[in-house]
């Protein structure tokens, strides 16, 4: 509206056009969707370095072809349905990264464009879009190349530190240890200088991001907290009975895809539960669905299924844990 | 902004429009009838029904035609206005008319707490905070339910409004008063006047003058929206107010301050409620506290205050998270309007609202304990049940969650038609025999 008609000589005659909108009428600044995502990109970057020492030039080319390939395809999806473009909120190239993270870096270039393509446009864009997906996008593209390239999905090996060229065969931790029983260093773990995915080898990188993710707000502390509560007590609990001095609960917590799914991709907010309890069960039911796969199936590793598992069951999650509430008692009927 | 800032007091405007309907219950009707000479305190709406409040004229002056006007918080109303005449108490009178002078708890005693209710109604006092619910219906129903505690609740309810914490600084002994009063008319109850913990200077003047009177004064965490009953109950005693009901279900009954100040001074003076104190912050040149009359312009508050800033573009009566925004410079100020908050263009833009991403960060936020986020996808769908289910109904509207939405969806909106539509249902099915 134009205020102040016939009143000159008020201050509010030069006043400017006001506006009328429901309440809330402030919205805190420094949280958007965009923000979000980027906060995911800079807790990214610690374990994205490491890949870059370990792996090199496959880490460079990997993480490169599925950010253009998701970014890409999840543009002229939104082209093709004549509906308007969502890149810009930045959760394709979050996608992006972590799925090339998955991917052991001897991968061929086809199974990562296949993966990226198939996680965008299967896992997100069949569902209606970011915020409508049931699964995790980048898990539904390494479950699709799982299943359709399994041979080429094997970690082969990583770029020698030594003379940083020489690719270095070996088997990865966890393999080694389904395979031969044979344990690796919690140092080696740690720092992240062994075979595996690319952005799942160094333990130490998976914390710092982890940490800034959870100090931010932008993933919630309950998810790993309730992963990393679930592997710790089944793996004591198995150590317990059977003592392996060379695999601890520490090497449980620290090999594989562990952490980086705790904390990166389990945290996927879309494709996990809202709810406080809801979280923490999320976090428990992937850290035991972990450990099952580790201990009783074929597969070295799980973190991928048990996450996409989980996912299928949030919704379910969600409503079983609505929460009381202030001042609600349990089996309180209206009038 | 404007809590340094004394309670100044807004020049007698040449004319007021006082809406009769101005709280929550019965519309009052007119008594006072076009070209009527009022002198100030005189009835302007007058009510039958036990829960409504009568309307009172701020000015000595002649009454004009009367108009309907829609208020910001979309009531519509027959409004009274009254264009003033020459002989109106302006200036330090009027404050200390109001507010300042003398206040005698000596007094107190002799007051009969039968007469409280009768002379809280007949000043026409409601709950000043924003809430608008007639304060003797409080009182009385405390009295009959009984209750122990009464708290004076000295929390801004919103941010930015400074209002009820320059009252505590200058009228610290009035606002005592009252709560005296009104503790004398629930059956004596014992008294807290709870203040957040970011006004302390508050606190030591409260404290100061509730030496001797056994009131406590207790201090709580600044947290919006701790001027909530809701939360402010349960932080004072420890009782959770139980879903769907009210502080008196725990034995405990909770005024504002301006509140109680009203009381002291419809009890003591015979003063009925045609002034209360205005903050007036955000984009105007001098922000500030105004002793306003209700009925007045919001246009001469502003412009008394220096008027707005070029970047203004927003002007919300009450505050920032759950107020309402004018439509109209001329909107009379009510009962209910603790502040004028002049928002600029940078606090009111949005981006675009975007998907939900089930960040949860309202399910972290909301006070209540609720999972807004579900509830606004339920009223979306219209699945009015599953928003049942979610305990939509105990939303208190505070706005947090919308605040941090970063998919900036409208939350409280939806959520407030999920609240509307299940309030009907449930009249219509207890209709039903
Ligand atoms: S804060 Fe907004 S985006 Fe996040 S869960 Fe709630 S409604 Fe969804
Ligand atoms: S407005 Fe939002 S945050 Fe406040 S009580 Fe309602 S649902 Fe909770």
């Amino acid at each position: 509206m134009n205020n102040a008609p016939g009143k000159e000589n008020t201050p509010l005659a030069q006043a400017p056009t006001l506006s009328v909108g429901p309440s809330p009428h402030m919205v805190s600044r420094d949280l958007s969707t965009r923000r979000m995502m980027a906060d995911v990109i800079i807790a990214l970057l610690p374990v994205i370095v490491v890949s870059f020492y370990i792996f090199r030039w496959f880490a460079i080319y990997h993480l490169l072809l599925a950010v253009i390939t998701c970014v890409s395809v999840e543009a002229l999806s939104m082209r093709l349905l004549r509906r308007p473009p969502t890149i810009q909120d930045g959760s394709a190239v979050v996608t992006g990264l972590i799925f090339a993270l998955s991917l052991p870096g001897t991968a061929p270039w086809y199974v990562n464009l296949i993966g990226a393509a198939a996680g965008i446009f299967l896992g997100k864009v069949v569902f209606g879009g970011l915020g409508q997906n049931i699964f995790n996008p980048a898990m539904v593209g390494r479950a699709f190349v799982m299943i359709a390239f399994p041979a080429a999905m094997g970690a082969s090996g990583y770029v020698s530190q030594s003379t940083g060229v020489d690719i270095l065969t070996s088997a990865t931790p966890l393999t080694a240890l389904k395979q031969m029983g044979q344990g690796t260093s919690l140092m080696h773990l740690l720092m992240g200088d062994t075979n595996g995915s690319l952005g799942e080898t160094s333990a130490l990188a998976c914390l710092v991001g982890g940490f800034y993710l959870c100090a931010r707000g932008t993933a919630s502390w309950r998810i790993p907290a309730g992963v990393l509560l679930a592997v710790t007590i089944i793996s004591s609990a198995a150590y317990l009975i059977h003592p392996t001095p060379h695999w601890t609960p520490l090497h449980h917590l620290s090999a594989g895809a562990l952490l980086l799914g705790a904390f990166f991709i389990a945290t996927d907010p879309v494709t996990s539960p809202v709810t406080r309890k809801g979280r923490w069960t999320f976090g428990i039911g992937i850290g035991t669905l972990v450990m099952l796969i580790r201990y009783l199936s074929g597969y070295p590793e799980g973190v991928m299924f048990s996450v996409l598992l989980m996912n299928s069951a949030a919704p379910l999650v969600d409503r079983l844990t609505v929460p009381l509430p202030l001042g609600g008692s349990p089996g309180k009927r209206k009038p | 902004m404007s809590s340094g800032s004394p309670i100044r007091v807004l020049p007698t405007p040449p004319r007021v429009v006082v809406p009769l309907r101005q709280h929550i219950g019965a519309p009052p009707e007119p008594v006072a009838g076009p070209k009527t000479l009022v002198s100030f305190g005189q009835k302007l709406g007058e009510c039958r029904a036990f829960v409504s409040a009568p309307v009172h004229s701020p000015l000595s002056g002649t009454v004009e035609r009367h108009t309907t006007l829609t208020l910001p918080t979309g009531i519509r109303t027959v409004a009274v206005p009254v264009s003033a005449s020459g002989d109106n108490l302006s200036g330090r009178a009027l404050l200390d008319e109001i507010l300042g002078g003398d206040w005698d708890y000596e007094r107190i005693k002799d007051v009969d707490p039968d007469e409280i209710a009768a002379r809280v109604q007949d000043a026409g006092i409601v709950g000043l905070g924003g809430a608008t619910f007639p304060t003797h219906v409080k009182l009385i129903s405390a009295r009959e339910k009984g209750v122990e505690l009464l708290i004076v609740n000295g929390c801004e309810c919103e941010p930015y409004l400074t209002a009820d914490h320059r009252m505590m600084l200058e009228a610290a002994r009035a606002v005592l008063c009252g709560a005296l009063l009104a503790a004398r008319a629930c059956g004596g109850a014992g008294i807290a006047v709870a203040v957040e913990d970011n006004k302390l200077d508050a606190v030591r003047a409260l404290e100061r003058e509730a030496a001797g009177t056994g009131i406590r004064v207790v201090t709580v965490k600044t947290k919006y929206p701790m001027g909530g009953e809701r939360e402010l109950v349960p932080a004072v005693t420890g009782r959770l107010i139980p879903s769907g009901g009210l502080p008196l279900d725990v034995g405990v009954v909770v005024i504002n301050v301006g509140t109680a100040a009203a009381i002291a001074r419809a009890v003591l003076r015979g003063g009925a409620l045609t002034h209360r104190v205005v903050t007036v912050t955000g984009a105007v040149h001098q922000p500030g506290n105004l002793l306003a009359p209700i009925g007045a312009a919001c246009r001469d508050l502003l412009d008394f205050c220096g008027g707005i800033k070029p970047d203004a573009a927003r002007i919300v009566a009450g505050g920032p998270m759950m107020g309402f925004a004018l439509a109209d410079l001329d909107t009379p100020l009510t009962k209910g309007t603790s502040g004028l908050v002049v928002l600029r263009r940078e606090d009111v833009e949005r981006e675009a609202e975007t998907e939900c991403i089930r960040c949860a960060r309202c399910v972290d936020v909301c006070p209540t304990g609720l999972v807004p986020t579900k509830i606004a996808l339920a009223a979306r769908n219209e699945l009015w049940d599953r928003a049942e289910k979610l305990h939509a109904s105990d939303c208190i509207e505070c706005g947090c969650c919308a605040y941090v939405c970063p998919a900036r969806i409208p939350l409280v909106q939806l959520i407030k038609v999920a609240k509307a539509r299940l309030a009907e249902i449930r009249r219509t099915a207890a209709e039903r025999p």
